[in-house]
């Protein structure tokens, strides 16, 4: 391992997550540079770090998207390290690149794992390769060819969805649940894609239409050895966007978690894969079977799960992998103990689909924090919450020995949680974490979409 | 013939205009999108009539509560 010093780093990220490695930086006796944009000007994270770099205009394409910006922070900071932190920049490869180019460490993975997972058939093509299951798909069918569809269909297995490959986003997309609706539907597909997207070229992939989304935390360590950290169960979503995480996944029997860890590990060392990272699968929720759906090459946001359950640092990790300084990680010795659960609070309206809410926030009261409940926050009170970025305010986490005291622990942080100036989900998020298919356990990806008008009306028990 | 003023209820960054001048426009059909927190916004016609002015321009910041549009219905 290369001993690379770092003194400096530059956190190249805003909000909560630029003040959680603020904070590492700290613990690991490192100072830290924060950059902000007009918008950002007092926000905490440039209160919190050592110095801080004005990088440009509101809009983050203007400010927290450009690299040269970001590059030109570190040199006049005399930075020697840049933490991309999650979303922005923390996924291009072409940024990994000039950060090192620019004789900077870069506290991430390398260029080439970006680029290698963020290519979502390359993904899928390695992922294959190293024995980790994908969703079953079939290759693709020019329109208005459809030649030996019925025979793909069978290997496929329904129901299946005929998916436009130009399409996205759940748009351009239907299902069939037997052979004789096929045909039609694939036709009707490409007779659709052609007009919404100029491309009519159709192919089918495997429908699981109860789903759970569970991740395992992953550690690379460059060389082929990897370590992981368990798994997070993230299937509570509003607008495929994660509300509640929590670890260990409820419900999931002990051997499906191994197989998963184990194939998440696979594919660390298929691609020599550097510091950490997230390996997403989608879960059949009746089955148990599991398929690859992408790696996040990234901190994520819900690594604070991951934390209460193992304590470990996972940031703090991520900078002594960087410079060298890691040592010891094995993983006989991450233990996940008891259950974790991560609430994230957003500027938003449940009852208006979930529409986002920017303003000041009047009052921004939140409990206390302790052994069993951690805040990750980038806001104070009186501070605004702008539209120009993400709606975000805070992640509560609660830990307890088991799910039900963390639940507990949750809802009581969530009584205590005062916000006013913005609409929030606090509401919400108490009614889901109080509903009878919550506490059970083990809900999947629909759960929020099928309870929602129950979850905005209902008080929490 | 009533011009009707459209309102946005949340402020947001205008990603796109989809409708100008003089175009007729459907009821609940979007004249454009706003950006905020990461989320697009449609800004649609409350009723069918035909744009009359369109106060915003791409990359502007609209208010909420500030008049994008305005219809004659």
């Amino acid at each position: 391992m290369t001993k690379r010093a770092i003194d400096k780093v530059l956190v190249a990220n805003r909000g909560e997550i630029a003040c959680r490695i603020v904070r590492a930086c700290r613990k690991l006796g490192l100072a830290s540079v924060a950059v902000y944009s007009e918008a950002d000007a007092g926000a905490l994270h440039v209160e919190l770090a050592d110095a801080a770099c004005a990088i440009g205009p509101s809009d983050a394409r203007d400010s927290y998207l450009r690299a040269d910006k970001l590059l030109d922070a570190a040199r006049r900071s005399g930075a020697d390290a840049v933490h991309p932190g999650y979303g922005f920049l923390s996924e291009r490869p072409s940024f990994a690149t000039a950060v090192t180019e620019a004789g900077l460490v870069w506290i991430g993975p390398s260029a080439e794992n970006i680029a290698d997972m963020g290519d979502k058939e390359r993904a899928r093509v390695l992922a294959t390769r190293c024995g980790v299951p994908i969703v079953p798909g079939s290759g693709r069918f020019d329109a208005p060819d459809l030649a030996g569809i019925e025979d793909a269909a069978a290997q496929v297995g329904y129901p299946l969805l005929v998916k436009a490959s130009a399409g996205g986003g759940g748009i351009g997309m239907r299902r069939v649940d037997e052979v004789s609706a096929l045909r039609a539907t694939a036709l009707a597909t490409q007779s659709m894609a052609a007009k919404a997207f100029g491309d009519g070229t159709v192919y089918l992939e495997r429908c699981i239409p109860v789903a759970r989304h569970v991740e395992v935390q992953v550690f690379g360590f460059g060389d082929g050895r990897a370590v992981h950290f368990h798994e997070r169960d993230c299937s509570t979503q509003r607008r495929f966007q994660k509300i509640i995480e929590e670890s260990p996944a409820p419900g999931l029997p002990a051997s499906i978690r191994e197989r998963m860890a184990d194939a998440a590990l696979r594919l660390c060392t298929a691609q020599r894969y550097e510091g950490a990272g997230t390996v997403e699968f989608i879960v059949d929720a009746t089955s148990f079977e599991f398929f690859f759906l992408e790696m996040n090459t990234r901190i994520q946001v819900e690594h604070p799960v991951t934390e209460m359950n193992t304590g470990r640092d996972l940031v703090a990790l991520q900078i002594d992998f960087a410079r060298g300084a890691l040592e010891g990680l094995e993983q006989g010795a991450i233990a996940s103990r008891g259950h974790a659960i991560e609430c994230r609070i957003y500027a938003e309206n449940p009852a208006k689909h979930f529409l986002p809410s920017p303003g000041t926030l009047e009052r921004f009261a939140l409990p206390s924090q302790s052994a069993h409940v951690r805040i990750d926050t980038g806001y104070r009170a009186g501070d605004r919450v702008t539209h120009f970025y993400d709606p975000l305010i805070a992640k509560l986490v609660c830990h307890g020995d088991d799910r039900t005291e963390a639940i507990e622990r949750m809802l009581d942080a969530l009584l205590r949680t005062d916000i006013t100036g913005v609409a929030t989900n606090v509401a919400f998020l108490r009614a889901t974490l109080s509903h009878p298919d919550f506490r059970a356990g083990g809900v999947s990806t629909g759960f929020v979409d099928a309870h929602r008008a129950e979850l905005v009306e209902r008080k929490a028990a | 013939m009533a011009i009707i003023e459209i309102r946005t209820d949340i402020t947001g960054t205008v990603w796109k205009v989809l409708k100008q001048v003089g175009d007729t426009v459907e009821e609940d059909e979007p004249i454009l999108i706003l950006e905020s927190m990461k989320m697009e916004i449609p800004v649609a016609a409350p009723e069918r009539g035909i744009v009359e002015a369109i106060h915003v321009q791409e990359g502007e910041t609209a208010s909420e509560g500030s008049v994008v549009a305005r219809i004659k219905a």
